[in-house]
C-alpha cells in the first residue's frame, strides 16, 4: 500500500451531523429493555403472567364472589360441561368462579409475601453488609439459623401456631379469611434469609466503590449513603430475587393450603382447592387440574420473567 | 508563613494504622504541619507514601476497624477533628472541607443524574429547597466550564467525557464555598491539557473565594504551578518541608534530590536515560526503625538505620528529616 493512500482517506473519519450529536444516549432503563425485549422466554412468560393476571382479576366481571362460594349440592362433582365449563367440586361449587377468586388470592398472597420478605431481607442485609463486623457476625449467624431449619416444617409449625383466632379482614373489597394474613407473614418471615444474603453480598461490594467514599466526603449522611447510593447500585438481583419470590410464595401457600394448614374456606386459593381434589385424582380430574395447571404456568412464566430480567439488568452485559 | 493569616488547620504528631490478617500497617508515622487561610499546599511522594490515607484521617473517613487512629490531632479552627461525633463531623465534611478525588471515573455514582449528586450538598448542607437546589447547582456547572449546564443536570456520568466529570466533582465539592479543599490528585487520571485545565480552574476558585487548598499529586510539575509550600512524603514520615522554590532550587533530603534528578526534564539530550531511585520503598508492616529512606539513600551510614532523624529547621523556613547536611556531604 502507498503512502498517498494511507494518509488521504477519501471521507473524514469523524463525520456526525449536528443532528446524530444531539442524539441522547440510551438511558440504563432503555437499555434494559432493549436487552429483556430480545429474550424471547421473558416475553412469552410476560404475556402468560398478563394473561393470568386479566383472567384473575377481569373474572370478576362475569362471576361474583357469591358465585365462587355457593354450593349446589344436586350439582356436586360435575364434569367440566356447559355450564360449569371447569366443573363443580365435592360440594357443588363452580370451579371456574373458584379458580378466578382463589387466584386473586394466591397472587395477593404472592405480592405481599415478597414485601415483606423484600423488607426483611433488605434491612438485615443491608445493616449487616454496611456495618460489617460484630453486628454482621450476629445477623448473619442469625441468617443461618433461620436458614438451616427446613422452611415447610416452620411454616407448618407457624401456621399452625398463629392460626388459632384471627378474624375475617377485608381487602381490595372483599372479605377474606384471616388466614390470608397468617400465611402472607408466615411465608415473608421464612423467607428473607435467602435475600439478605444476596444484599448483603451487594452491599459489601458496592460500599468499596470510590463514589461512596466521595459521598461520604461531601458529608451524606449514612442513611442517605444506604438508602440513596447503595440500594440503587444493588438493585438488580434485588428485583430479580423479588419476582423469584413471588412464585416462591405462590408455591408455599399452595403446599401449606394443600396441607389444609393454609387459608382456610371459604376463601378460595389454588392451593386450597387442591386440598379437596386430592381424594378424587383418578376420579375426577378437573378438581386438581385447572388450579394445578394455574400454579404451573404462573410460577413458570415468573420464572422465565425473572431470567428475562437478570439478563436485562445485568450490568456486565454488553449485549445490545 | 510570615504573613499574620490565619492558621486554619494544623494536624499534629497523626499516626494511621491498619490492623489487617497479616499484621500491622504503618501508614501514618506522626506526621505534622499546619495550613493557612488561603494558602495552597502541595503534598507529593510516591503511590503508597501515606498522602492518601493522611487526609483521610483528617476527614474521618478512614474505616475504623481496620484503621486505626493512634495518635494525633487535627485542629480545624482550633477544633480537634479527630475527637469530635460522626454527625459532628458530617457537618463539617463538604461544607467546611470538601475533596476532590484522583479518579473521575469512579468517584460519581454511576446510577445518579449529576444533577442528584450536585445537589446533595446543597441539600444537606445549606437546606435548600428543590428550585434554589437547581438554580445553584446550574450557576455551579457554567462556573466550573461545563456547556449547556440546564440540560447535563439530568445526564448521567457515563455521558460526561473524563474531564467534564473532574469539573463537575470540583462543583460538587465547592458548592458549600468550603474554607479547605482536599485534591487527592486530581489530575492524574486526565490528559496533560485537561489537567492544565483542572488545575487553572481550582486556581481561580481558591482565589476568589480566599480558599486553602491541600494538593496532592505525584506530579512535581503540578505542584511547581500551584503551590506555595510543598510537603515531601515517605513511607508515611514528611520528609522535607519547604516553600515551593527553596524544594526546586535548594533540595535539602536526599530522597527529594533523587525525585528532582528523576524528572524528564526539555533541557536534556533526548537519548539521556531517565534516572530512577533504586529498589523499592519500605514494607509498611514492618513497625518503622531508622530513616525510612536509608535503604535505598547514597549517604546512608550507621545511624540513620538505627534512629530516625526529627524534622529540622535546615534554612528558613524550610525543614528536612535527615542526618546528612546535604549541601555539605557531612553528618549532622
Amino acid at each position: 500500500m502507498s503512502e498517498s493512500t494511507l494518509s488521504q482517506p477519501t471521507k473524514g473519519v469523524v463525520s456526525l451531523t449536528p443532528d446524530e450529536l444531539e442524539t441522547p444516549p440510551l438511558s440504563l432503563g432503555q437499555l434494559t429493555w432493549r436487552r429483556f425485549r430480545r429474550h424471547k422466554m421473558a416475553i412469552f412468560g410476560s404475556v402468560i403472567l398478563l394473561l393470568i393476571m386479566i383472567y384473575a382479576f377481569g373474572g370478576m366481571l362475569v362471576f361474583s364472589e357469591a358465585d365462587a362460594n355457593r354450593t349446589e349440592t344436586g350439582a356436586r362433582l360435575q364434569a367440566p360441561s356447559r355450564e360449569h365449563p371447569f366443573g363443580t367440586d365435592t360440594i357443588g361449587r363452580d370451579i371456574l368462579a373458584r379458580t378466578i377468586y382463589g387466584g386473586q388470592i394466591s397472587i395477593f398472597i404472592g405480592l405481599t409475601a415478597m414485601v415483606v420478605e423484600m423488607v426483611l431481607g433488605i434491612s438485615i442485609g443491608a445493616m449487616a453488609g454496611y456495618f460489617g463486623g460484630k453486628l454482621d457476625s450476629v445477623l448473619m449467624r442469625f441468617t443461618e439459623a433461620v436458614l438451616i431449619i427446613p422452611q415447610i416444617f416452620l411454616l407448618l409449625v407457624m401456621a399452625k401456631y398463629f392460626a388459632q383466632s384471627i378474624p375475617n379482614i377485608k381487602v381490595i373489597g372483599r372479605t377474606l379469611s384471616g388466614s390470608v394474613l397468617v400465611i402472607i407473614f408466615v411465608i415473608g418471615i421464612t423467607s428473607w434469609p435467602y435475600l439478605a444474603r444476596i444484599v448483603r453480598a451487594q452491599f459489601l461490594s458496592v460500599k468499596e466503590n470510590d463514589f461512596i467514599l466521595a459521598a461520604r466526603a461531601t458529608g451524606t449522611s449514612t442513611r442517605d449513603i444506604i438508602f440513596r447510593h447503595i440500594l440503587p447500585n444493588s438493585i438488580a438481583p434485588i428485583i430479580v430475587a423479588a419476582t423469584l419470590s413471588v412464585a416462591a410464595a405462590i408455591t408455599l401457600e399452595a403446599y401449606i393450603s394443600f396441607l389444609g394448614l393454609g387459608v382456610r374456606p371459604p376463601t378460595a386459593t389454588w392451593g386450597n382447592m387442591l386440598e379437596g381434589a386430592y381424594n378424587y385424582v383418578d376420579s375426577a380430574w378437573w378438581l386438581w387440574f385447572f388450579p394445578g395447571l394455574l400454579i404451573a404456568l404462573i410460577v413458570l412464566s415468573i420464572n422465565f420473567l425473572g431470567d428475562g430480567l437478570r439478563d436485562a439488568l445485568d450490568p456486565h452485559s454488553r449485549a445490545i | 508563613m510570615g504573613i499574620d493569616s490565619e492558621r486554619i488547620l494544623e494536624i499534629n504528631n497523626l499516626r494511621t494504622r491498619f490492623h489487617i490478617a497479616e499484621g500491622t500497617v504503618y501508614a501514618v508515622n506522626g506526621v505534622s504541619f499546619s495550613l493557612n487561610q488561603g494558602e495552597t499546599i502541595g503534598v507529593v511522594g510516591e503511590s503508597g507514601c501515606g498522602k492518601s490515607v493522611t487526609m483521610l484521617s483528617i476527614m474521618g473517613l478512614i474505616p475504623i476497624p481496620p484503621g486505626d487512629i493512634a495518635s494525633g490531632e487535627a485542629l480545624f479552627r482550633g477544633r480537634d477533628l479527630l475527637k469530635i461525633t460522626d454527625s459532628e463531623m458530617e457537618q463539617i465534611r463538604g461544607k467546611d472541607i470538601a475533596m476532590v478525588f484522583q479518579d473521575p471515573m469512579t468517584a460519581l455514582n454511576p446510577v445518579l443524574s449529576i444533577g442528584r449528586q450536585l445537589g446533595e450538598p446543597l441539600r444537606v448542607h445549606l437546606g435548600m429547597n428543590k428550585e434554589a437546589v437547581r438554580q445553584r447547582s446550574i450557576e455551579l456547572l457554567e462556573q466550573v466550564g461545563i456547556p449547556d449546564p440546564a440540560h447535563r443536570l439530568s445526564e448521567y456520568p457515563h455521558q460526561l467525557s473524563g474531564g467534564q466529570r473532574q469539573r463537575a466533582m470540583i462543583a460538587m465539592a465547592l458548592a458549600c464555598v468550603p474554607s479547605i479543599l482536599i485534591a487527592d490528585e486530581p489530575t492524574t487520571a486526565l490528559d496533560v491539557t485537561i489537567q492544565a485545565q483542572i488545575v487553572e480552574l481550582v486556581q481561580r476558585f481558591r482565589d476568589q473565594m480566599a480558599m486553602s487548598v491541600i494538593w496532592i499529586t505525584h506530579d512535581l510539575g503540578v505542584v511547581a504551578e500551584i503551590a506555595e509550600r510543598v510537603l515531601v512524603m515517605y513511607a508515611g514520615f514528611i520528609v522535607e518541608e519547604a516553600l515551593v522554590d527553596d524544594l526546586y532550587e535548594d533540595p535539602r533530603h536526599p530522597y527529594t534530590l533523587a525525585l528532582l534528578a528523576a524528572l524528564p526534564r526539555v533541557d536534556r539530550r533526548r537519548d539521556h536515560r531517565l534516572l530512577s531511585i533504586p529498589g523499592a520503598p519500605p514494607n509498611l508492616l514492618v513497625q518503622p526503625k531508622g530513616c525510612p529512606f536509608a535503604a535505598r539513600c547514597e549517604l546512608v551510614f550507621d545511624r540513620c538505620r538505627e534512629e530516625m532523624p526529627p524534622l529540622i529547621e535546615v534554612a528558613g523556613n524550610h525543614q528536612a528529616a535527615c542526618w546528612f547536611d546535604v549541601t555539605t556531604g557531612m553528618p549532622r
